[in-house]
């Protein structure tokens, strides 16, 4: 295999940022359903607030995990739906007959998710601060780490989606929205994986997510950082990612062998 | 002195199952020749063109590009050719000049706006630089995809239908910029077209397909004189319904 270019990612990067550029909808749209999201659990938050032990200790409980979890859904979709973008504008093929390489897509996919989710995210959480008083950045240095990981998970999910699409077609594009929706209520989002059934305990604590929302919990209401979780989360990271760049590249090996990259659109 | 072949494919095949797109091909394209690969619908033109660029893997035989083995060192050839096709887009929502800017920084051209600017006089398309890409005419869209594929100054350009949709004039416009880029660089050209008179214009060498299979090579006249025809619009009508059949090519 020949060497990865920084130049070619660049280039590519480049497109999806022309791309981005190209409709004020497309940014307005990546903002606006964090900050729906935030705007909405803000207000459950006061209301549960004079309700609840819990939420009395630590306000920021649901919109942090809303927040984070936003991190989590704008990673996987930033990957996926730009993937798809080359799909319905045909332009796959162009471009694996120019000297870009596979993993190169997939790093410069990784670069503009992460431009997306950053953008999407970090209005909803500027706005957060205003209107309830909350600010995310107050979990501290922990944040970088759940960040780190919920991008890493984001990122495996998607490559694992877009393999599929790429494998049965744009049928399939509808997973894309579906697959991170499947796995929400094991990740312990709003509340502690000890409050699922026993049985459904190994599949929670497969997820790197679930680390993450525990470790959050933990600087929320017993004010520690908890690295057994960071690591955890970060183990498993490591092989879901890996997972899903082998997935992804053995599709396009397949597609390759099936013939299918020049018909690839809708 | 002759020139060094460019192009070695030996014993090709692609199978799908009991379907033998492209069943036993070997052909020697060298150095500066423009080559035409012809043949009906399914007679494996845009299956073998693939396998060229390595979009597409083959089921048995060799090919060599450049002296590298494709589907095992693609990425040593790809810098060095390109590739345009109607039937292969563009982003549609990127204006001209961004499309063309991406591709020239993927195929790691040096000066990219000077080769823009050239491009876009040459082929009469810096007009429409600001437009987005899929508010094009089919033909303006014809335009673009050749600047692309010119942009790296390729040693092989392959082209699959180079002049489909576009009218008489800007045809004949496009076939004298692929003749002089021909001749200023030296590269070798290789197309899929079912537009007979330009193949007798431009190539002097022809493939002919039939289900897979070369039925007939040469050169246009050769070819008219061996199969007794007027043209080259005669001799492919001949072999696409396999009337009277040509040499085996083994």
């Amino acid at each position: 295999m020949n060497g990865i270019s920084a130049r070619r990612i660049g280039a590519l990067a480049l497109r999806y940022l022309y791309l981005l550029r190209s409709s004020r909808i497309r940014v307005i749209e990546l903002a606006y359903w964090p900050t729906v999201q935030m705007i909405l659990w803000g207000f459950i938050t006061r209301y549960l607030a004079s309700h609840s032990d819990v939420l009395n200790r630590a306000t920021g409980l649901l919109l942090s995990g809303v927040l984070l979890w936003d991190i989590l859904f704008r990673s996987q979709l930033g990957l996926s739906v730009v993937f798809f973008e080359e799909l319905h504008a045909r332009n796959l093929a162009q471009l694996l007959i120019s000297p870009l390489q596979p993993i190169e897509l997939i790093i410069a996919l990784m670069a503009i998710s992460l431009v997306r989710t950053v953008l999407g995210v970090g209005i909803a959480v500027l706005l957060a601060i205003p209107f309830y008083g909350f600010n995310l950045f107050s979990l501290g240095l922990p944040l970088a780490g759940f960040f780190l990981n919920l991008l890493l998970m984001g990122w495996a999910i998607g490559l694992l989606v877009s393999a599929l699409v790429l494998r049965y077609g744009m049928g399939a594009e509808s997973i894309a929205w579906a697959a991170i929706f499947a796995l929400a209520p094991l990740c312990g989002i709003y509340y502690p994986v000890a409050t699922l059934p026993a049985w459904l305990h190994p599949l929670a604590w497969a997820l790197p997510a679930s680390h993450v929302f525990e470790g959050m919990r933990a600087v929320l209401l017993d004010h520690t950082f908890r690295l057994d979780y960071m690591l955890h989360a970060l183990l498993l990271n490591v092989g879901y990612l890996g997972l899903g760049i082998g997935v992804f590249l053995a599709t396009v090996q397949q597609a390759r062998e099936r013939g299918s990259l020049l018909q690839s659109g809708e | 002195m002759a020139e060094p072949a460019v192009i070695e494919v030996e014993n090709l095949s692609k199978h799908y199952g009991p379907v033998r797109a492209v069943d036993g091909v070997s052909f020697t394209i060298v150095r500066g020749a423009t080559c035409a690969l012809l043949g009906g619908n399914g007679a494996g033109k845009t299956t073998t063109i693939a396998m060229l660029l390595g979009l597409l893997l083959p089921t048995g035989g060799q090919i060599r590009i450049l002296g590298e083995d494709v589907p095992r060192h693609r990425q040593r050839v790809l810098p060095r050719m390109n590739f345009s096709s109607p039937y292969v887009d563009l982003p549609q929502r990127l204006t001209v000049a961004e499309n063309l800017t991406v591709y020239a920084r993927l195929y790691g051209v040096r000066r990219v706006r000077e080769r823009l600017a050239a491009l876009g006089r040459d082929l009469d398309i810096d007009v429409f630089f600001k437009r987005p890409y899929g508010s094009l005419s089919a033909g303006q869209k014809t335009r673009v995809a050749l600047a692309k594929a010119l942009l790296n100054e390729p040693e092989i350009l392959l082209l699959d239908e180079p002049t489909a949709s576009l009218d008489p004039d800007t045809a004949d416009r496009m076939r004298r910029i692929l003749t002089d880029y021909q001749r200023q660089s030296g590269a070798t050209l290789v197309l899929a077209s079912h537009n007979m008179s330009e193949v007798e214009r431009l190539c002097d060498q022809v493939i002919m397909l039939r289900a897979g299979r070369i039925v007939a090579t040469g050169a246009p006249r050769e070819l008219i004189h061996r199969y007794g025809r007027k043209d080259m619009e005669e001799v492919f009508l001949d072999i696409a319904r396999g009337i009277q059949s040509g040499e085996v090519v083994e």
